[in-house]
């Protein structure tokens, strides 16, 4: 026997021969278990997420095998480490280039909230240029951590609607940061 | 050529500039001297020129920032005769509402982004500049954050109390 997990099929009507469910779920559930990361990895939580993707944490187990440094192709962006002012703009143009639907994950305490560099110079939570899903808390966060924030990306992934992009709020949000 | 002490490297410099040059101290065997700004460019090029001397190497040019003193603005040059393996450290210091001083780049090329680098982080004035904007930080930034009068944490934000993290 295999001990291979396939995901669950979402709630929907069955019977013999037959199965419907509504094009959001299914979408969702495409959606969440084929994400592509786009790694931007500045520091020490760019290494923990390194060793997220290797052999023994295996990122690809959740269908997050191709990690694209293209920002066209992902639909993810991590963003790992402590984010200067000066690379403020890279980060918000790479957030830009992104194509919807995109999510994006803090990890550790730097792109978080800026983390122990209080100063001048440190960018004190990417979320002062970005929307961000999720926060990854740690210093750096074990990779269990970073996989559990995968996982809650999933879980945002699979159940919103295919409408995201045109919600009010949705535009609200990108207009507060001034995107659009 | 060997080595030559910093007595006779003071001697060479008193020789020359008399008292418009003075002795703050000696750590460590670092002669450091004090001048003003209208003779400073004339002894770092008289500093790097003298057969003898040939201070050829500006290792860097900084700046400090003392509240307390009526001068508060030190720039400090660091040559070094790689020639003679000998260091120097030579400071001129400026007050607050007058931090004009004349461009060592007409010397040394690389003193371009140096002074760059201290007019970025202390606001030192250096005139003549080719170029004189921020190179390290960002462009739209409006204060000197190495001085001291920056404030170290951002006074009005609330979410890195020391309670939050169990201090």
């Amino acid at each position: 026997m295999s001990d291979i997990q396939i995901v669950d099929a979402p709630a929907g009507v069955e019977g013999a021969g037959f199965f419907a469910t509504s094009l959001d779920k299914a979408i969702g559930l495409a959606r969440a278990n084929s994400l592509w990361p786009l790694p931007f990895a500045t520091s020490c939580c760019g290494i923990e997420f390194m060793a997220t993707m290797a052999s023994h944490y295996d990122l690809s187990r959740f269908g997050a095998e191709r990690l694209s440094f293209s920002p066209r192709q992902a639909d993810l962006l991590m963003v790992m480490g402590t984010i200067a002012k000066k690379m403020g703009p890279v980060l918000r143009q790479v957030y830009l280039q992104m194509a919807e639907p995109r999510w994006v994950i803090a990890v550790g305490a730097c792109a978080s909230s800026g983390g122990i560099f209080d100063t001048y110079s440190v960018l004190q939570g990417i979320d002062e240029i970005i929307p961000v899903d999720v926060y990854v808390p740690g210093c750096p966060p074990r990779p269990e951590a970073i996989i559990d924030g995968f996982i809650n990306i999933q879980k945002l992934v699979k159940t919103e609607t295919l409408r995201r992009r045109n919600e009010p709020q949705y535009q609200k949000l990108l207009a507060s940061y001034g995107i659009q | 050529m060997g080595k030559f002490s910093n007595e006779e490297l003071l001697k060479k410099i008193s020789d020359q500039f008399s008292d418009q040059v003075s002795v703050i101290g000696e750590p460590f065997g670092l002669l450091t001297l004090e001048t003003g700004r209208e003779q400073i460019i004339d002894v770092l090029a008289f500093l790097k020129n003298d057969p003898t001397l040939q201070f050829i190497f500006l290792t860097d040019i900084t700046a400090i920032h003392y509240p307390e003193q009526e001068k508060q603005i030190g720039v400090i040059y660091h040559l070094h005769s790689l020639v003679n393996n000998v260091r120097v450290r030579i400071k001129v210091f400026l007050a607050d509402g007058d931090v004009h001083i004349p461009t060592a780049t007409t010397l040394w090329n690389g003193a371009n982004w140096m002074e760059r680098e201290t007019y970025d982080f202390f606001g030192v004035l250096f005139d003549g500049h080719p170029d004189l904007r921020r190179i390290l930080n960002v462009d739209d930034m409006t204060a000197f954050p190495m001085r001291k009068e920056f404030p170290l944490e951002d006074p009005n934000r609330v979410d890195k109390k020391d309670y939050f993290f169990g201090r």
